[in-house]
């Protein structure tokens, strides 16, 4: 009743190509938009921005990135903190090098950067497949990390290999260093987000992505009906390392401000995005923000609760949420395999009938 | 000459650093051969099998040969509960499926391993053999750890008994038609449940062995489960599915990372062995791209 | 669509959260960034044990630092920077409104230098955290007493020297924890090295630092006099039993503060016999706080941690103590220099700079030989600095300070800490102030 198609009727080639087809899909994303951008405001705090909402904006933008490469490539990677931290140390470079730059721009040169990075990892994906490909995925995470934690020009010579986000504006207004004001630091990564996961919903419905998901599907069966194996990989390493390496600037420079090699790009952040990705829900633009809102909102909200609600001791709270979470995970698998993506599109089909049964 | 006996010794360490890596990377081979499962919680499990051993020792005092056969009872209690709770309502499903179900449950071990047994690092030590072989360094200057040389006996024995359990005995011809294909072993009459609990109750035991070798090195503590991160090479170079592969790739692994950080490190400024291991490893599999051992992928439309 | 109902539930939360803070009355407000759990917990629990006890302690038997109680907010980060930052924006406003900040960990030190100085609060790193901050004209809010890194770096070769006379033509390899951590000492060993003629040699350990053959097969080869460590977690454990299994003389085998605690040694068992490591502080529990903290806080039952009662005065948690007292000692200044019963983050910086806690002052707060005198200024945040050398005793089980506590060569550190802090301000557009 309440998420009906039939009785939507196109006119025109427009409406048909249209990103939302269906009115419902377009109203949902008008409301949550709507929310975003102004409801935000009212309970922005410096700790409902830098702890909550900031990182989940860039965790979903870099699992959004994964997930082109998992989702819809099949190619499975493990290298993403590497990736980031690419995307990290350019923007870095760029700031300190160019300290007028836009850091619109130094997001966007960080992203272009990282494809550069990505695609050169992507090149064993044209013989080593599934499983197996996992290894040049974390060649890059480790050697990469040892690349930026001892080539000092990285890092500009500093004595200890820390790197720190300088003051930069974007159009204006500082949105990296540490008085720049959170609600402008949300604004800009969720500017940033928006745009780039409409055009990602875009780039994968069109003929790239669709070559993306025949590789997927069967990378033989692929090449025999003429998509280029070549191409279609390593435009999705690419594409992907594009978003990653983008997260990883807005990352280092709006949320943590500061940043050492081996800690905040170490192999378990390489996990934590797969992740994500794996929860949400491979091959779905939603999944990605379901499963960063999983793995990252979650365990504070579980936290918060046990330690401020239930008075709790916070190492007990936090072994606590860990279980919690994990319990989960299995949990959601056995309700639905395929992720939580899934278990909106079962919503949908739900709501298609409701109240209604027949 | 002593350059070249020093060359040796490299290597020689370098083989038994490798054989401490397969004895890790053993337990993932065993149940991606027998369920086609990438187990994730394969460290978690070697932290959480001795943290109960290491735990056990401590809250009772009970001696060793007590303490064990009682975490072997746990280890194989919680392969019961692994089947009952998570694999037995994931059957047939996605290999991906089955990875994710084992993240949850690594997150679940680790918390719970805290809770029970606390997070401080608890010293075990149930009487292995430790510190350098003394006469060798006495009359040849020559340096081999004695917990090494036990962790590889130890290893010899582990692949013997497995191979002679996986192509000799019943079960073990079992668990090769499960991996192959759970439907079909289901349809000839093969019990899915009780072929899983075997094997994760195996790959508990090996888990614990590997936790024991590792946690009377370093104490036990939670960087135990970070060990899996050192088996990852090895299994990929070795294959997924071979215990031999596992046993190769870990020396070659071994004896690669060692040669490389002693002699090349120091040219560029050192900790070069972790990512040396994945560019040999990289290396080995633009060759052949199955792992060493891995059985060959054959393509079909 | 589940994006805006998980916020709902968060929003939810956040009010629930909110709710009981908002109209209590004044507290000292200091938030504690514990890990008690992850790969660093070994290190980080006894600490923090340190750090609640001390403060529960006054609590109970004064009622608070001049009458005004003290509330410790706890919150776990588990050696993360992220959750580092989100404990710091959790807490900045919790109670009364945080006072100081003591992460115990270097990476989040660094996180948190910029954000407390906008946010004007001070950071109070114990023998952590970033060197050149020592420098108060270009890092108003940030502390680092009783001493850095760099000043760790000078008495470990002060110590070589005491022992084995000249270094020239000496090697000294230096094991580190190939992070910031690790590589602070780095830029002085190397100066030092040109200076007195000995030749460095630098063998980083990656997170987590389980398999060190490598590492030590270089040492067996190039066989230096000394070896000094920067090492943390599980990375100690390994070395100290590698070292011991390589036969190097332990007595000739010295690490950093936090390479020495209990739990470092202990794993090792007989091997870790004679190891030695620096010390800022006494160790033991035979101090009249750790009476009073028995009496006061364990044996009432009100401890954060009641399981530790038998382990107090273990080196790592006698620092926590530490921390304690200077942060007590700082309010209860800032208290008397503003005439205030409620300072403010601003007040307690201000109350830092004035600390003098002589001998007779520990004394008189019941750790009488606990460690040297501590002064504070404006200019200088590190102050006075005294520096020990430990040494373990496997068959008591017990560490023993086996030198005077000394100064550190400070005409070694001084013109990096001006480059480095100088840098520093030429980066972040920060003129220094006048301390005059």
């Amino acid at each position: 009743m309440f998420y009906r198609e039939t009785g939507q009727f196109k006119t025109n080639y427009a409406d048909d190509q249209a990103i939302f087809p269906i009115a419902q899909d377009r109203w949902g994303i008008y409301i949550i938009l709507g929310l975003a951008f102004l409801a935000a405001p009212l309970i922005m705090d410096d700790y409902w921005g830098n702890a909550i909402l900031i990182p989940f904006l860039i965790y979903s933008l870099i699992a959004l990135g994964l997930n082109i490469l998992v989702g819809y490539c099949g190619q499975i990677s493990l290298g993403t903190a590497a990736f980031m931290a690419v995307g990290s140390y350019a923007s870095f470079k760029l700031m300190t090098s160019f300290p007028g730059l836009d850091f619109t721009i130094v997001v966007i040169l960080s992203g272009l950067m990282t494809a550069l990075v990505g695609m050169m990892f992507g090149l064993p994906s044209l013989r080593i497949k599934g499983f197996y490909l996992a290894v040049a995925t974390l060649a890059a995470q480790f050697f990469l990390i040892w690349l930026f934690n001892k080539v000092e020009w990285f890092y500009n010579y500093s004595a200890t290999g820390q790197i720190s986000a300088p003051e930069r504006t974007a159009f204006m207004f500082p949105v990296t260093g540490p008085s720049a004001s959170v609600l402008y630091k949300y604004y800009f990564c969720l500017c940033i987000v928006v745009i780039t996961a409409l055009a990602t919903k875009n780039v994968v419905r069109g003929r790239i992505g669709r070559s993306w998901m025949a590789i997927r599907d069967m990378d033989i069966a692929a090449e025999l009906i003429g998509v280029r194996p070549v191409y279609a990989k390593l435009s999705a390493f690419a594409f992907s390392s594009f978003l990653i390496g983008m997260g990883g600037a807005l990352y280092f420079g709006v949320w943590l401000g500061a940043a050492e090699p081996t800690e905040a790009f170490g192999i378990d952040q390489s996990f934590q995005i797969l992740f994500m990705v794996i929860i949400g829900g491979l091959g779905s633009i939603l999944g990605a923000f379901l499963g960063a809102g999983f793995l990252w909102l979650l365990p504070i909200v579980l936290k918060n609760f046990m330690v401020d609600m239930l008075g709790l001791s916070t190492a007990f709270s936090e072994h606590m949420q860990v279980i919690i979470v994990g319990a989960l995970i299995i949990i959601f698998l056995i309700v639905e395999p395929h992720g939580l993506a899934r278990l909106w599109q079962i919503l949908k089909e739900k709501m298609r009938l409701w109240p209604f049964p027949h | 000459m002593a350059f070249d006996l020093f060359l040796l010794e490299v290597i020689v360490t370098g083989l038994l650093a490798g054989v401490m890596y397969a004895l890790v990377a053993l337990g993932f081979v065993l149940i991606f051969k027998a369920s086609g499962v990438f187990n994730f919680a394969q460290g978690v499990m070697c932290l959480f099998a001795a943290l109960t051993l290491a735990g056990i020792m401590e809250k009772t005092g009970w001696p060793a040969w007590v303490a064990i056969p009682l975490t072997i009872g746990v280890m194989i209690a919680l392969a019961w509960l692994i089947e009952r709770l998570v694999l037995r309502h994931l059957i047939n499903q996605d290999p991906i499926i089955l990875f994710m179900a084992t993240i949850g449950l690594a997150y679940v071990l680790e918390g719970s391993g805290d809770i029970i047994w606390g997070s401080d690092v608890k010293v075990l030590d149930i009487g292995l053999p430790q510190g350098a072989v003394d006469w060798l360094l006495d009359t040849h200057n020559f340096y081999i750890e004695k917990l090494e040389i036990f962790a590889a006996v130890i290893a010899a024995v582990l692949v013997g008994v497995l191979a002679i359990f996986f192509q000799k005995t019943r079960i073990g011809r079992a668990l090769r038609a499960v991996a192959d294909d759970h439907q079909a072993a289901l349809s000839v009459g093969i019990s899915l449940r009780t072929i899983w609990v075997i094997v994760w109750s195996v790959a508990g035991i090996v888990a614990l062995v590997a936790g024991v070798v590792w946690g009377t090195k370093s104490g036990v503590q939670f960087s135990l489960s970070l060990i899996a991160l050192k088996a990852l090479p090895v299994l990929i170079l070795g294959g997924f599915t071979s215990i031999p592969g596992a046993i190769v790739g870990g020396l070659i692994i071994g004896v690669g990372e060692k040669l490389a950080e002693v002699y090349m490190g120091p040219l560029v400024g050192g900790a070069v062995e972790n990512w040396f291991a994945y560019m040999l490893a990289l290396a080995f599999l633009l060759i052949r791209p199955q792992g060493l051992f891995g059985e060959k992928i054959i393509e079909r439309v | 669509m589940n994006f805006s109902k998980a916020k709902f539930a968060a929003a939810i939360l956040a009010v629930a959260i909110a709710a009981p803070t908002a109209a209590s009355a004044y507290e000292l407000t200091l938030p504690s960034l514990d890990y008690r759990t992850g790969p660093y917990a070994p290190g980080g629990i006894p600490y923090a044990n340190g750090y609640h006890d001390y403060f529960n302690m006054l609590n109970q038997r004064d009622g608070g630092i001049n009458g005004v109680k003290v509330n410790v907010i706890a919150c776990e980060t588990g050696y993360n920077t992220k959750k580092g930052v989100e404990c710091y924006e959790k807490t900045k406003n919790a109670g009364s409104g945080a006072l100081v900040y003591m992460p115990l960990s270097t990476g989040i030190t660094y996180q948190l230098i910029p954000k407390v100085t906008a946010d004007k609060i001070p950071l109070v790193t114990i023998g952590y955290g970033r060197t050149s901050a020592r420098n108060g004209k270009v890092f108003e809010y940030i502390f680092n007493p009783p001493a850095t890194y760099w000043d760790g770096a000078t008495v470990a070769v002060k110590h070589a020297t005491d022992i084995d006379g000249d270094l020239k033509g000496k090697k000294i390899a230096l094991v580190y924890h190939n992070s910031a951590y690790g590589k602070e000492p780095i830029r002085t060993l190397e100066a030092m090295a040109k200076q007195r003629g000995f030749e460095l040699m630098l063998l980083p350990v990656d997170h987590p630092g389980q398999e060190q053959k490598a590492t030590w097969l270089q040492i067996r080869r190039n066989k230096p006099d000394w070896v000094f460590m920067w090492g943390w977690g599980v990375m100690n454990q390994v070395a100290i039993k590698e070292a011991s299994s390589i036969r190097f003389p332990m007595d000739h085998f010295l690490g950093i503060w936090w390479s020495g605690g209990e739990n470092d040694v202990l794993p090792a068992g007989a091997a870790a016999d004679g190891y030695k490591a620096l010390a800022f502080n006494a160790v033991g529990s035979d101090f009249a706080v750790h009476a009073d903290i028995t009496k006061h806080v364990y044996e009432k039952g009100v401890a954060i941690d009641q399981s530790y009662a038998a382990r107090i005065g273990e080196t790592h948690y006698n620092r926590g103590i530490f921390a304690g007292v200077l942060v007590s000692e700082a309010i209860k200044n800032a208290m008397s220099i503003h005439n205030t019963k409620e300072p403010t983050p601003a007040q307690v910086r201000d109350g830092l700079e004035a600390l003098n806690i002589t001998e007779d002052k520990w004394a008189e707060l019941g750790l009488a030989g606990f460690t040297g005198p501590v002064t504070l200024s404006c200019a200088d945040h590190r102050g006075s600095s005294s520096i020990a050398v430990q040494q373990w005793d496997a068959s008591a089980k017990k560490w023993n300070i086996i030198t005077d506590f000394v100064a550190p060569l400070d005409d070694v550190t001084a013109p990096l800490i001006a480059a480095d802090s100088a840098a520093y301000a030429a980066e972040n557009n920060i003129t220094p102030r006048d301390c005059n």
